[in-house]
């Protein structure tokens, strides 16, 4: 049964440390940002952070590197490539999961609100522990799977249009933004897959290079696996990529109908 | 394994469209579960003779039971047409973004609309016979 309320060493002191901007900042902006030092002893808290948006690049992503080298070095986050393509920088960000590095401030207010990806054991800060998340994705086998050899002496063709079938799903990048914002994965994360690996489920399964069908949809024929999905359409609504888990999943549900006759 | 925190959830997410038509369907279809208790109610009594019969029919018409059954007309134009959406949604089609948001006001707009055509043929047939 879901548990609608935090645990108690989750709860959050609203009241954390106040980093004032230098005086004189013009059009300052406050970030509200998650803090949780598993070596402190303390509980979670908001920190918060005035910065004059002048001061770094346009992204949420710069202010967070800016806070972290000019304000406070303890602050901890994930970042990498800085432009959409690691997935690294995925946290709830003014109630929606997005990507640090490819939201704007320009596009929020005043205030913007930081907080780890929801549902999820918190490491440190803006760090959530998706070990589950990997595993998951591990679990429908994400690979190319055949029973025939190989032709001796090319690689194994695919048509143009069989291309384009898995040109979309292909593209995730792991971010795990769609998972995180979908409530049947938060109640339901260790039997339910969870957009995510869905959907890279999907993508084998109409490859149509891949011999493993049958198996794949026998691993996911399950009241828990595939069919916790309600169709919320969270994770179609976040996908920072512009994928569409929810239509992969409703093709997969479709897929197990189809094979029944 | 260290006693990490989990991270909020409902108390941090946006309460986007997609949150709200969810969770009015279960709302909705809770509703009219307990609205069967109403019905069933009303069978026994009619069930039962003429006189248990008047009592039911005498206590179902208190003002309070005109608004729970507003409310049943609303859950039930909700709830079937948030069904057929879903229903849509379950042949593939539908799934995009800019649709499902577009489908969302569609279910909100079109199921009011049904409740206050099915409140006005309700009522207002009662008011003339």
């Amino acid at each position: 049964m879901a548990d609608f309320r935090l645990p108690p060493n989750s709860r959050i002191n609203r009241n954390g440390r106040v980093h004032k901007a230098p005086p004189g900042a013009r059009n300052v902006r406050t970030f509200r940002v998650y803090r949780f030092d598993p070596d402190s002893g303390e509980g979670p808290r908001i920190d918060s952070y005035e910065l004059d948006p002048k001061s770094c690049g346009p992204m949420v992503l710069d202010a967070l590197i800016q806070i972290k080298s000019a304000v406070d070095a303890t602050l901890t986050f994930r970042r990498s490539c800085r432009e959409g393509i690691c997935g690294s920088c995925a946290m709830n960000i003014n109630g929606v999961n997005r990507l640090a590095c490819t939201t704007a401030m320009a596009d929020l207010g005043n205030e913007i609100k930081i907080y780890p990806l929801p549902h999820m054991p918190v490491v440190k800060d803006l760090v959530p522990d998706l070990t589950n998340f990997y595993a998951q994705y591990a679990s429908v086998r994400p690979w190319l799977q055949t029973r025939t050899p190989a032709p001796p002496d090319r690689e194994r063709l695919q048509s143009k249009e069989d291309q384009e079938k898995i040109d979309r799903p292909a593209a995730c990048i792991l971010c795990a933004c769609c998972s995180t914002a979908c409530p049947s994965y938060w109640w339901n994360s260790d039997r339910f897959l969870g957009p995510a690996a869905l959907l890279a489920a999907y993508r084998w399964i109409i490859d149509s290079r891949d011999e493993a069908t049958g198996e794949r949809l026998d691993q996911l024929e399950d009241p828990f696996r595939l069919y916790r999905c309600h169709t919320i359409m969270n994770c179609t609504d976040v996908c920072p990529k512009d994928l569409n888990p929810a239509r992969a999943i409703a093709e997969i549900k479709k897929k197990m109908v189809e094979r029944q006759h | 394994m260290p006693d990490r925190p989990l991270s909020p959830h409902l108390s941090v997410y946006r309460f986007k469209y997609t949150l709200l038509s969810s969770i009015l369907n279960r709302a909705t279809g809770l509703v009219l579960t307990a609205g069967l208790l109403v019905l069933a109610y009303w069978l026994m009594a009619l069930n039962q003779g003429p006189e248990s019969y008047a009592r039911a029919v005498g206590v179902l018409s208190g003002g309070i039971f005109k608004l729970l059954y507003a409310g049943l007309l609303f859950s039930f134009a909700y709830h079937l047409v948030a069904g057929i959406r879903h229903l849509i949604w379950d042949t593939g089609r539908g799934l995009e973004r800019s649709q499902s948001q577009k489908s969302a006001w569609a279910v909100g707009i079109i199921s009011v609309l049904l409740t206050l055509a099915l409140l006005y043929v309700t009522f207002a047939q009662r008011g003339t016979s």
